[in-house]
């Protein structure tokens, strides 16, 4: 049952295979036995999960269940849940029982589906390998002496193995695709605005977007039906039509014009990956596609940009948490000032308390022009990169990442060396373009994976192209030995 | 760059952060470092090129001046660590 996907779960569940609530116990009884070995879940929501589960049992009784009615997920720890605690995996909001719902929890509720829990994740989503929680880290089912990536690396690693059939993930400079590809499992982020910000907690307003982290596309596909839309409590929010993502899946991709950029394929990269990236490429050849090398020039900049822009957007958002109004309050301040600094000085971690430094740096007086005006140029210039190249092709491809997943406390003593594994991804953040990210192989029994990235809103021909690539493949059906 | 201990008790009391004093040498190090990655950005000519605020151009949204909201004073203040009559409490700001 376990390695069923969730278009095989939804199936068993509408012919009465099995119920909501048998299908919502056998995973709580997996995580409670299982998960020690990972740390992937912060919270497992089980009363709630059973409420839901016997709610969705109704309904399918009743004949007026939805596609997603019954199906269990797990939601990254950055969603507020209403009543249950979020702590985005960190001492700050230990203690922060949500007084309401994200948009995507509420949308995902709507639909019938089932909370397993909340998973783990980098404290505020600044990381990339899941060592900054609050929790202890999050450990790849590949191989428990490596990480799983991140930011979101618990709903990954959770995915991998087999913990929940699928999770919420969140991508802020490749958040969702990294740990998809170091966990050897389907991840997708859209394009900016395509899901609802409202309820995911704010690290970097102008980058952040949720997305699916499944085992297939075509669960991709059914996740984005559920989670895009317009939202007027998000202000930055795309108003525009959405699309039904698994109507394209079975497209042909005769024709398909893909581009690889020759700076994704770097000097220090793990050559095995470069490998591997082109036999993905002569897969898609033989479904009909041809290839072309590109140049997406400025790629390189695209990392000491965003560690301008994230941070200084970080120090900005994160200011909301000064120990008066929630999260975690000192004890016994002497006055304000003393109230502020003390309580977020010990409710931050040492990778966020880094970041709002760069951050407010930044932005001081006598800066902004030579740090903050500067990336926000290179940002454009990143962007009218893509566009001309968007122009050629249909979509571009790459590797997810350099290496494939690295060893627990191998990188966190210097941040540089970690912000560098984001290469590949951030770029898309920095453009806001969608992109997917799906298993290509394994290098010493470690998973890798493909990146292809698509123009604004094109999230229905990534997902075809993945898809395609899919049934063509048998890597994403992998599983860590053992699960 | 390379920041000093003061340059880090100064960033670090605009951003309103306690730190150690045993932990400021490396955040130095941490933060010269991270800012030495960052100018690189410098060598680049940017004349002429605007700044991207937003992916698609998107301007702020308006609405009619219309109270859509719920008063939920008591559900949010539910987590807050100290209130009282509706108000957060703070230490003494006034004399």
């Amino acid at each position: 049952m376990f390695d069923k996907t969730l278009a095989e779960l939804a199936n068993g569940l509408k012919t009465g295979e099995f119920s909501s609530v048998e299908l919502t116990q056998a995973y709580l009884k997996r995580i409670k036995a299982e998960d020690k070995k990972y740390n992937s879940f912060i919270t497992v929501t089980e009363e709630q999960a059973l409420q839901q589960a016997q709610a969705a049992d109704q309904q399918i009784a009743a004949g007026s269940a939805g596609l997603f009615t019954g199906l269990p997920i797990a939601h990254k720890d950055i969603f507020c849940t209403k009543g249950v605690r979020t702590s985005c995996a960190s001492k700050m909001l230990d203690n922060f029982i949500s007084p309401y719902d994200a948009t995507v929890v509420d949308k995902f509720n709507q639909a019938g589906a089932v909370t397993l829990g909340k998973t783990n994740m980098d404290e505020f989503a600044m990381g990339s390998s899941n060592e900054s929680s609050f929790y202890g880290p999050s450990r790849n089912p590949w191989d428990t002496d490596r990480v799983p990536g991140g930011s979101s690396g618990g709903s990954a690693a959770a995915v991998s193995a087999q913990l929940a059939p699928a999770a919420t993930g969140t991508d802020t400079g490749g958040s969702i695709r990294q740990p998809a590809a170091l966990c050897g499992i389907t991840g997708l982020k859209p394009t900016y605005g395509r899901v609802s910000r409202f309820g995911m907690i704010a690290f970097a307003s102008s980058l952040d977007q949720g997305g699916p982290m499944t085992k297939t596309a075509e669960d991709a596909a059914m996740m984005l039906n559920v989670m895009a839309g317009f939202d007027k409590q998000d202000s930055t929010s795309v108003d525009r039509e959405v699309p039904d993502y698994t109507a394209e899946l079975d497209r042909p991709l005769n024709g398909l014009r893909i581009g690889l950029p020759k700076e994704f394929f770097v000097d220090d990269m793990d050559s095995a990956i470069a490998a591997q990236t082109q036999a993905a490429i002569k897969e898609f050849e033989k479904l009909g596609a041809t290839v072309k090398e590109v140049s997406l020039p400025n790629t390189a900049l695209s990392i000491p940009a965003y560690y301008i822009i994230a941070p200084a957007e970080a120090s900005s958002n994160l200011s909301r948490f000064d120990g008066v109004r929630y999260g975690y309050r000192c004890e016994n301040p002497v006055d304000l000032e003393d109230l502020y600094k003390r309580s977020r000085g010990e409710g931050f971690g040492t990778e966020v308390k880094r970041r709002i430094m760069v951050g407010a740096y930044a932005l001081s007086e006598g800066f902004y022009d030579a740090y903050y005006n500067k990336a926000q140029q290179i940002r454009r210039l990143i962007r009218d990169d893509f566009a001309q190249v968007l122009n050629d092709v249909d979509v571009i491809m790459g590797p997810t990442t350099p290496h494939p997943a690295f060893q627990l406390g191998e990188k966190t003593s210097d941040p540089v060396a970690m912000y560098m594994e984001d290469i590949f991804t951030i770029s898309l953040n920095l453009a806001g373009l969608p992109g997917m990210s799906v298993p290509c192989g394994t290098v010493n029994g470690l998973p890798t994976g493909l990146q292809i990235i698509g123009d604004y809103f094109a999230e229905q021909k990534l997902l075809n192209v993945a898809h395609q690539f899919q049934l063509a493949t048998d890597w994403h059906t992998q599983s860590p030995q053992g699960i | 760059m390379s920041l000093d201990r003061t340059d880090v008790d100064k960033i670090a009391h605009l951003a309103r952060l306690q730190i150690e004093e045993q932990d400021t040498p490396e955040y130095a190090q941490n933060l010269s470092n991270i800012l030495d990655l960052v100018d690189q950005m410098q060598a680049i000519d940017t004349t002429d090129v605007s700044p991207m605020a937003h992916p698609l151009d998107a301007v702020q949204r308006l609405r009619s001046d219309l109270i859509t909201e719920e008063n939920q004073r008591e559900n949010l203040q539910s987590v807050a660590p100290a209130v009282e009559n509706g108000l957060f409490l703070v230490p003494k700001v006034i004399e």
